[in-house]
């Protein structure tokens, strides 16, 4: 009993800073999760990831005008992911290009400007602090930022829920009765970014993404809903916070990887065992009923 | 549901309508009305038009000329529409009643909650279109027939007093269409103003009073034995479905020729 403690629980209880990344996990994981479901049901699974990209210049004028400011980068990167957003979206709505092609195409300047930025006037290390983050440095002031978004993010989506799923599944259908389609579709857009500045604070650019597209995919295999997609990937998000920052404390990995390599874990074993369309299930139908 | 909505039934006139893709009119000069009540068929081949016509008049196009007069100061306020079946996302996980329950939009919309009486309508709209118990149901196990009988139920929740259907009953078989048309007559019975996108004339002829014949241009709008002819049907059958690049320009005058 005490050595399940002592595993399980003790790291939290001895140390402020697991508590505080847990927490982080914890907030990540209810703000990402439900937009990395609406993102992939959009088939934006990977727009999430070039949103992520988009974001570092933001954040290296942050960090070059303000130093490892937290609200010099955060506002930084949410600005700059904002904007690549609206560009690639006026773009999809006004030339031929799809919004796929256009995020593209906006990502990688926008990724490209940030590494030379970083480079030229800052150390790598710096630019791996950017990538990478460090959830076990998360202090008060990151974590009321981090549980901010969240609760701005959550009752926002509550708020444009239904219309944002009629436009998601439907579209022709919210535009026919005079639903403002390409408003509620900004909106999720800015909560994509918010999340995404968020968590990369804990977790770095890079890794954010995990927290919000691997629960999120794993919750596919397993709900028929969208609410039950939604609160199946806030818990897998969960879930691998508390894993990886177990691991990462036991066995001296670092923590982000951890964290998101739990979610990957969580995303294979739904592959396999899923009940809806996992691997397992189609090799080995259950037996059927005679109507 | 459907009678309770009392509201008068607007007229929708198409004047001197034109929508064109990349420079081509996909319909070409449109004159018309559809009568508050009428129940009209628009037929014509592939490619002649028909869906656009009628995403013009939903205002999900924009006419390049002329355009859509209602007397109705809104007219989307009243209109329900039913999309063809391709347009929408049959994989998303979204069950039976909740597909049924965005007819309600225009009461609840985002933030309304959904009321006794709106699970009650749902409920009869889904007995009506014979899918009792289907509620719970996820869409993606229903088949083609089914999901269209869900979104017929959509449009009685809309209880609209316009209702526009492109091709409703393309792929379904012959029982669900019999019950669908059955729908359809009784919306017409309520002076509901109905107008569809069909493919089977004698369907056409034996349900519908009123055709619009399309073939970008029109070639006969008024009572259905009095367009669907020999001739005219010759005419439409003469529509070239190719673009013509070279083809000089529209003049401005004198186009309603």
């Amino acid at each position: 009993m005490t050595g399940l403690y002592s595993t399980l629980i003790g790291p939290f209880a001895d140390y402020t800073f697991m508590r505080r990344a847990l927490v982080a996990c914890l907030a990540l994981s209810i703000g990402s999760g439900p937009v990395g479901v609406l993102l992939l049901l959009r088939r934006m699974s990977l727009v999430g990831d070039a949103m992520s990209h988009a974001v570092l210049p933001g954040a290296a004028v942050g960090f070059l005008v303000g130093g490892l400011s937290l609200w010099g980068m955060t506002a930084g990167g949410f600005v700059a992911g904002l904007t690549v957003a609206l560009l690639a979206g006026a773009v999809s709505r006004n030339t031929a290009l799809r919004e796929d092609a256009s995020f593209a195409g906006f990502y990688l300047a926008s990724l490209a400007l940030g590494v030379l930025l970083v480079s030229t006037h800052g150390s790598n290390i710096d630019l791996l602090h950017i990538l990478f983050g460090t959830i076990l440095a998360v202090d008060n002031p990151a974590l009321y930022l981090v549980g901010g978004i969240t609760s701005v993010s959550t009752l926002t989506l509550l708020l444009i829920y239904r219309p944002l799923i009629l436009e998601c599944f439907d579209p022709g259908f919210l535009r026919a009765v005079g639903g403002r389609g390409s408003l509620y579709h900004l909106i999720f857009q800015v909560l994509v970014v918010l999340n995404l500045v968020a968590g990369f604070q804990a977790l770095g650019t890079l890794m954010a993404v995990g927290l919000m597209m691997l629960p999120a995919t794993a919750s596919r295999f397993w709900a028929d809903e969208v609410w039950s997609m939604a609160l199946l990937a806030i818990g897998f998000g969960f879930l691998s916070g508390f894993i990886g920052l177990l691991g990462s404390y036991h066995y001296g990995l670092p923590s982000g990887p951890a964290i998101v390599l739990t979610a990957s874990l969580f995303y294979v074993v739904s592959i396999l065992f899923g009940r809806r369309g996992g691997v397992i299930r189609r090799l080995w139908p259950l037996r059927h009923r005679i109507a | 549901m459907g009678g309770e909505f009392v509201s008068p039934v607007p007229a929708i006139r198409l004047e001197n309508l034109t929508v064109a893709y990349d420079r081509h009119p996909a319909v070409h000069h449109v004159d018309g009305h559809f009568a508050p009540g009428s129940l009209t068929a628009i037929v014509g081949p592939n490619g002649a038009g028909k869906s656009t016509l009628l995403k013009t008049i939903v205002g999900l196009l924009t006419p390049t000329e002329g355009r859509v007069q209602c007397d109705s100061a809104n007219l989307r306020r009243q209109l329900a529409y039913l999309p063809q079946q391709a347009e929408i996302d049959r994989s998303f996980p979204i069950t039976v009643g909740d597909t049924v329950a965005a007819g309600a939009w225009r009461d609840i919309g985002a933030l309304g909650g959904v009321s006794a009486a709106i699970r009650r309508s749902i409920t009869e709209a889904l007995a009506a279109v014979g899918l009792d118990g289907f509620a719970r149901r996820s869409i993606g196990s229903l088949s083609a027939g089914q999901f269209q009988r869900v979104l017929f139920a959509r449009l009685l929740l809309q209880s609209a007093p316009v209702i526009l259907l492109d091709e409703p009953f393309t792929a379904i078989d012959a029982r669900t269409t019999a019950d669908l048309l059955a729908l359809v007559q009784r919306w017409h019975g309520e002076s509901k103003t109905i107008i569809a996108v069909l493919h089977d004339f004698d369907q056409v002829r034996q349900y519908f009073p009123q055709t619009l014949l399309l073939a970008r241009q029109l070639i006969g709008w008024g009572p259905t034995a009095q367009v669907l002819t020999p001739a005219n049907l010759l005419v439409m059958r003469r529509m070239s479905e190719a673009w013509d690049e070279e083809a000089p320009f529209c003049p401005p005058q004198g186009r309603r020729a």
